[in-house]
């Protein structure tokens, strides 16, 4: 008797010392980029003060907003174990029809054009997320597949045409300018889609159990998550948030062809590891993955204004990526020894 | 294995009808000795890097970075080039750099325990970073055609293009070293349960190790014959082909989940995906038709296995 009681009281102390454990190392993680931001941002003010400027700022915002976007989508695709590599050309397409919708069709109201274009994501996003839950097949497969598959679309329509600022309707470049207490529109979208999936994430059911999937697929079937409707909803909202970057791409851009948004998935799955989203799903934040996004175009911003020459900002992101997961794996090691330290001692 | 003799009795039956339709629709001009050796040279280099790749992705790894190995010694053989180094020793040079290339993926993987999709997105961008250091937005062309000419002729008196040759060379070695050795039995067994794999005595880690220097090595040699092949050295050779590379050897059967496929399904996978790209572009048709189609390819190889096994649990459970 007195064996059972002994073994079950010293759980409970063990849970709350590790969730402390884990809490303190989660804002260790998203304290270390900010560090890093500042780290960057600090000299590069130094050298050039207009670089804090209010102007160069709003760029900087208005420029990481584009992968803040698709980053929110990608870390609760993420944080189920999968992974969305279509996100760019989904963009792409996006950025496109809604830019022909506007060409061809002057009178269409901005925010009927940016329905559209979400519409066109949430499509791309549905067949993602139908073929892997339905088809179980490997998302990294499925979003290889259509990656290729939605860019061939995006230039088979536009047949190397591009619509050009001239044949928008001047409410919409406006949306791509405007301000409110000098913020740029296109930034305050960002942060309220950014909050709505910081509170799903972090008070709903449904969100919950986004984590309970990717850190054990078996044991959420087991515990009557609905594994697959769940992953299907993360796909079809990881594509209608790259459709609404590519409608506020246009927006932003002006100019908009079949090659908007090449390449940009590695951007975003870049930003969302470096703001610590493990890859193998179960753990992360929105806010996290946004800091990522805001630390990359960070980077790119500094070195136009260091003079350092563009070249230099590939290598920089990929070793940016590679030392963030290396520091995550540290600090889990840590963790769990840390873990079986307070195991040990809540035992003895 | 009976699941996948299929998969590759379905592959050629595959190859056999595009190389038909071909022959039939281009009034012969598909299977020509000219044709063949454009479509040779054309995936040579995915040829060349899906040797290694496949080994790796058995493994139950992926290695995303090739195309920027490939890219990063097109541009140092630029470079060393313009420094004034002789080829003799710039090509070695360029193989050893893909090698250490492969092998910090490796390190990072198998020491650190870090997972490799993740490790490779980021040497990708590391080194395709690193190619554009060296070399910026310049090429470099002023080649010596003794060497370039191996790129665009064919063996003398055969239609055989020389990266082919190569390819060969190397799939035989591959294929060895994959199917008839003990060292490829553990690539199996790795890529099947890692764990049990451990226990058995296999050195996982070891073996994750080389096969990410193969790799890198391979990609390095990939590079060189890019380069040559267009004389050109540029850092942004090879943009985006380790999707190709990738989508090539899943269609030849390789699970995404490792333990499974064979050499000769990935090499049956190259030629499908290459003979269907040469035969669109014979047919004029326009190049997003051809990204469109790899992108189609792809899905279905991963679908039509999930989907059979889907049917046969059906079936299983009629009887």
């Amino acid at each position: 008797m007195t064996t059972q009681l002994d073994t079950v009281a010293p759980p409970a102390a063990r849970r709350t010392a590790a969730r402390r454990l884990t809490t303190r190392v989660g804002r260790v993680r998203e304290l270390g980029i900010v560090v890093a931001l500042a780290l960057v941002v600090i000299p590069t003010a130094i050298v050039n003060p207009r670089f804090v400027q209010p102007q160069s700022l709003r760029d900087l915002l208005l420029n990481a907003s584009i992968v803040a976007l698709l980053a929110v989508g990608q870390t609760l695709v993420v944080i189920t174990r999968n992974v969305d590599l279509s996100v760019g050309s989904v963009l792409g397409l996006s950025a496109f029809l809604t830019a022909q919708q506007f060409a061809d069709h002057p009178g269409t109201p901005v925010i009927a054009g940016i329905g559209f274009g979400i519409a066109v994501g949430l499509a791309c996003g549905l067949l993602n997320g139908l073929l892997v839950a339905l088809g179980n097949v490997p998302s990294l497969v499925v979003t290889l597949g259509t990656l290729y598959v939605f860019r061939g679309i995006d230039y088979a329509l536009a047949q190397g045409r591009q619509v050009n600022a001239a044949n928008l309707p001047d409410a919409l470049l406006d949306l791509g300018s405007a301000r409110i207490v000098g913020i740029p529109i296109l930034v305050l979208v960002t942060v309220v889609v950014i909050a709505v999936a910081a509170v799903y994430l972090r008070s709903y059911r449904s969100g919950r159990e986004l984590y309970a999937i990717g850190s054990n697929p078996e044991a959420a079937t087991l515990a009557g998550i609905p594994v697959a409707k769940r992953t299907l909803t993360t796909f079809v909202l990881s594509g209608l948030v790259a459709g609404l970057a590519g409608a506020l791409w246009v927006a932003r851009y002006g100019t908009v062809d079949a090659a908007a948004g090449t390449g940009l998935e590695l951007q975003v799955v870049a930003a969302v590891v470096v703001g610590g989203v493990a890859i193998f799903g179960g753990s992360g934040t929105v806010a996290g993955a946004t800091l990522g996004a805001l630390l990359l175009g960070t980077i790119t911003s500094c070195l136009v204004v260091l003079q350092i020459p563009a070249f230099w900002q590939q290598a920089i992101s990929g070793a940016l990526l590679l030392s963030a997961i290396t520091v995550d794996r540290l600090l889990a090691l840590r963790l769990a020894k840390a873990l079986r330290t307070t195991e040990g001692t809540s035992h003895a | 294995m009976r699941n996948l003799l299929r998969w590759e009795t379905a592959l050629v039956f595959l190859l056999i009808v595009v190389a038909l339709t071909g022959q039939v629709s281009t009034d012969g001009s598909f299977l020509s000795g000219g044709n063949l050796f454009y479509l040779g040279l054309d995936i040579g280099e995915i040829a060349l890097i899906a040797l290694p790749l496949t080994l790796v992705i058995v493994a139950g790894e992926i290695d995303l970075s090739v195309a920027s190995v490939l890219g990063l010694s097109s541009a140092l053989i630029g470079w060393l080039w313009n420094a004034g180094w002789s080829l003799e020793t710039i090509l070695p040079t360029v193989i050893v750099v893909g090698a250490l290339c492969g092998a910090v993926n490796g390190l990072l993987v198998t020491r650190l325990g870090l997972p490799s999709l993740a490790v490779t997105i980021g040497t990708l961008a590391l080194y395709r970073g690193l190619a554009l250091v060296v070399l910026g937005d310049t090429a470099v062309a002023d080649f010596p055609s003794s060497y370039t000419e191996f790129g665009t002729t064919p063996l003398p008196g055969t239609n055989i293009p020389y990266p082919i040759l190569l390819a060969a060379v190397l799939a035989v070695l591959f294929g060895i070293a994959l199917h008839a050795s003990s060292f490829g039995r553990s690539v199996y067994a790795i890529g099947a349960n890692e764990e049990g794999a451990r226990f058995s005595g296999i050195r996982v880690k070891r073996i994750k190790l080389i096969l990410f220097v193969l790799a890198g090595a391979v990609a390095a040699i990939a590079g060189i014959v890019y380069t040559f092949r267009f004389s050109s050295a540029r850092a942004d050779n090879g943009v985006g082909l380790e999707l190709a590379v990738v989508a090539a050897v899943l269609l030849g059967g390789v699970s995404i989940f490792g333990g499974k496929g064979s050499l000769f399904g990935v090499l049956a996978g190259v030629l499908l995906l290459g003979g269907l790209r040469n035969l669109l572009i014979l047919q004029d048709t326009s190049t997003e038709v051809l990204t469109i189609v790899t992108g189609l390819l792809l899905l279905v190889s991963v679908l039509a296995p999930s989907i059979t096994r889907r049917v046969g649990t059906l079936r299983k459970a009629h009887t």
